[in-house]
């Protein structure tokens, strides 16, 4: 196979090396090969990538005025999270039901899996200034990547809120003009959930009351973490007790060390996205961070082993919001529906299905006298008691785009093994 | 046309049809050189570009052609790089030998039925890759229908597992490639000529010596383009370490994941895939100048 030995040095080749000689073509090769560099280096200086600044909006999109010149397009795209809608024979009841009292079909794509990678995919076209395809968007409170959006870039289209009557009368005190978008100038919430502890008392062979339980060695290689930085930097501020929302860069190094010995000492399964819901379906893991929805959703699905528990330090709560990406096509019919999901009836359908915290306190009486789902009705995971309220705690919020570098950068090396 | 221009003006005829002869490879070779110029060079040199810039998204990315970024990409991931060389290799290795038994029954034993052997084992490939490694993942699970079932029979301890550790992760490549290591091996197996393997009994070759001295040399193509096929991507994924891994079996395909969607370093993520990107090529270079490329065209 081999006709030569590797080894020997073909004799010629080695004269070709000890040799040198230029003659004048040769000296025409060079120099096209210098320009050849020349051009490449040319070609390396020029593809540079530009900043997300240029894509400013002209300074009319959002008033009152330009609000009133928009006409209702009988169509509206709409970006949101996989799972997190209500469903009947493959079609969405709420959705229909727009449909129905306005003439507006809206094509709804589950294209959302993450905040960071749906912010990466959307960013170019933003920032050529064209449209996204998707009229709304659903971006989470937890994650940089909104405030990048709503502030940093200005790449959601503000609200006309005499357009949204549903939302100025049903929605919760708790997230009008919150704290992430004052005046709820370009978002609306969808849902809020909440990241406590999901566990399968089988296993864990006690019920679980406090986030030092995912310390516990005792369940090592069956503990599962989040992988997203804010989830886990928060979990290690709670378990070494401090309150995210107050926390300084000191606690969060402290935080890192010990969300590290949870690690070198083999307690940490893996550090998971979505899938953790399925490995605490099938036993892999005995307790785990988990989204509030998720394990509601599992117990229905035929989990009833699951348990979902908010520990005394607190569960952290985020708000997902609907937004209209700037250069959509049709932001009437999106600023519709954004205010639809605040009739109580329609957020009844939607939070009976999916079980997070409804932005929408009336849809209770919906769900207990129109619905007849009076576990439903009651579960404070979906309309929380004052008790449960007392106990959900915030993210901490970044002061600028160098502050979430710092956090990531300390926190995305334990998550990446 | 050729014959018109022919019988009027024979001189130009004949000129034209020499350009014609001299630019006929280059114009046959032009669709695939377009191809990889368009796809694969530009796109290669954009990126060797961005890996010399500087900046943050939202103030944007300019050229200070910082070389610096290349000693820091290997200084602080070259941990990353060996873990997916050592991944990729070792299932390799065990795909090369899963499948080298089973592509010689198929090429020398299996008959009439070779191409419903074939069908049988690339029938898993028709389901996409990732519900496979999800599936996988299910097979591998603490009380999955494997371990649990050894672990109700007392044949593992309970504390027995093997998904989330390295050995998932490598058992995950080795099954997700395996059909490109197969193949080409069940290729070069079944072209092998058969009156030589008869002469080897003839000239009283033991049935060992048989497959050691005239097989197995004449399988080298097909054993070097199933371990290209096979390591190349094996080293690059990530699918397998983040469906798979635990908390330390990341391999490079999922920092530059990390980089490039999460944290918006695109430089280093750039720095970094250019770094695999040449240390396979390298890699490649000296490994096909071991074993020899000249028929490997015919096999990948």
């Amino acid at each position: 196979m081999n006709a030569h030995d590797p080894t020997q040095v073909d004799p010629v080749w080695l004269r070709g090396m000890t040799r040198r000689r230029i003659s004048r073509r040769d000296l025409f090769k060079y120099a096209g090969t210098g320009a050849g560099a020349l051009g490449l280096a040319a070609f390396l200086e020029a593809c540079g990538v530009s900043g997300t600044q240029p894509a400013a909006p002209p300074s009319e999109v959002g008033t009152p005025a330009w609000w009133a010149k928009q006409k209702q397009a009988g169509e509206l795209n709409f970006a949101n999270w996989g799972y997190y809608i209500d469903v009947k024979k493959g079609r969405h009841p709420s959705i229909d039901r727009f449909t129905q009292q306005t003439g507006i079909s809206v094509k709804y794509q589950e294209v959302i899996n993450d905040n960071y990678e749906f912010l990466s995919i959307i960013r170019p076209t933003l920032q050529a200034g064209q449209d996204t395809g998707y009229d709304a968007m659903v971006l989470t409170t937890n994650s940089p990547v909104l405030d990048l959006v709503i502030h940093s870039f200005k790449w959601a289209i503000p609200l006309d809120h005499s357009l949204t009557p549903n939302f100025n009368a049903n929605a919760d005190s708790a997230i009008k003009n919150p704290p992430w978008d004052p005046g709820n100038k370009y978002t609306m919430a969808w849902q809020t959930g909440l990241t406590a502890i999901g566990y399968n008392p089988k296993l864990t062979g006690r019920e679980i009351t406090s986030v030092k339980d995912l310390f516990d060695p005792k369940f090592a290689g069956h503990v599962g973490m989040m992988d997203d930085p804010q989830e886990l930097g928060s979990v290690g501020l709670l378990a070494i007790g401090v309150d995210p929302a107050g926390s300084t860069p000191d606690d969060w190094h402290q935080a890192a060390d010990f969300l590290k010995k949870q690690k070198d000492a083999g307690i940490v399964r893996s550090y998971y996205g979505q899938p953790y819901i399925n490995h605490l379906e099938n036993g892999d893991l005995w307790i785990s961070q988990a989204w509030s929805g998720d394990v509601v959703q599992s117990q229905k699905s035929g989990y009833t082993d699951l348990k979902m528990v908010v520990p005394d330090e607190g569960g952290m709560q985020w708000t997902d919001n609907m937004m209209i990406p700037i250069h959509a096509q049709h932001p009437l019919d999106a600023i519709k529906y954004m205010d639809y999901v605040y009739d109580p009836y329609a957020a009844a359908l939607i939070a009976d299905f999916i079980t997070y915290v409804t932005p929408v306190p009336a849809a209770r009486d919906v769900i207990m006298n129109q619905l007849h789902d009076a576990v439903a009705a009651n579960n404070p995971l979906i309309f929380p008691t004052p008790e449960m309220k007392a106990r959900f705690k915030q993210y901490y919020k970044f002061k600028d785009n160098a502050e979430a570098d710092e956090w990531n950068s300390i926190f995305n090396p334990i998550a990446q093994g | 046309m050729e014959q018109h221009l022919q019988s009027d003006r024979p001189g130009v005829a004949r000129h034209g049809s020499r350009l014609g002869k001299r630019l006929a490879p280059y114009l046959l070779i032009s669709p695939g050189g377009l191809w990889l110029g368009i796809f694969f060079l530009v796109p290669m040199l954009a990126m060797l570009s961005l890996s010399l810039q500087t900046g943050s998204i939202d103030t944007g990315f300019r050229q200070t052609w910082n070389f610096g970024v290349y000693p820091h990409a290997i200084g602080e991931y070259h941990k990353y790089f060996l873990r997916s060389l050592l991944y990729g290799g070792v299932a390799s290795a065990a795909t090369l030998l899963i499948s080298y038994p089973m592509s010689y029954w198929i090429a020398f034993h299996g008959g009439r039925r070779k191409t419903t052997y074939l069908l049988l084992l690339l029938l898993p490939f028709f389901v996409s890759f990732v519900i496979r490694t999800l599936a996988w993942g299910f097979i591998l699970s603490d009380e999955g229908i494997l371990f649990g079932t050894l672990k109700s029979w007392h044949l593992l301890p309970s504390s027995f597992r093997v998904l989330n550790t390295g050995t998932a992760v490598v058992s995950g490549i080795a099954y997700n490639f395996l059909p490109f290591m197969a193949l080409p091996l069940y290729v070069t197996l079944e072209k092998i000529d058969r009156s030589v393997v008869a002469a080897a009994g003839d000239l009283y070759a033991s049935k060992r010596e048989t497959f050691l001295r005239v097989i197995l040399p004449l399988s080298v193509p097909g054993i070097f383009a199933g371990v290209l096929l096979t390591l190349v991507p094996a080293v690059g994924d990530y699918v397998n370490a983040s469906i798979l891994g635990g908390t330390e079996n990341h391999m490079i395909g999922n920092i530059i994941q990390t980089e490039y969607l999460y944290n918006f370093n695109y430089p280093l993520a750039a720095a970094l895939s250019f770094v695999l990107m040449a240390g396979m090529v390298i890699g490649i270079l000296a490994y096909a100048r071991v074993l020899g490329t000249r028929e490997i065209e015919e096999y990948v």
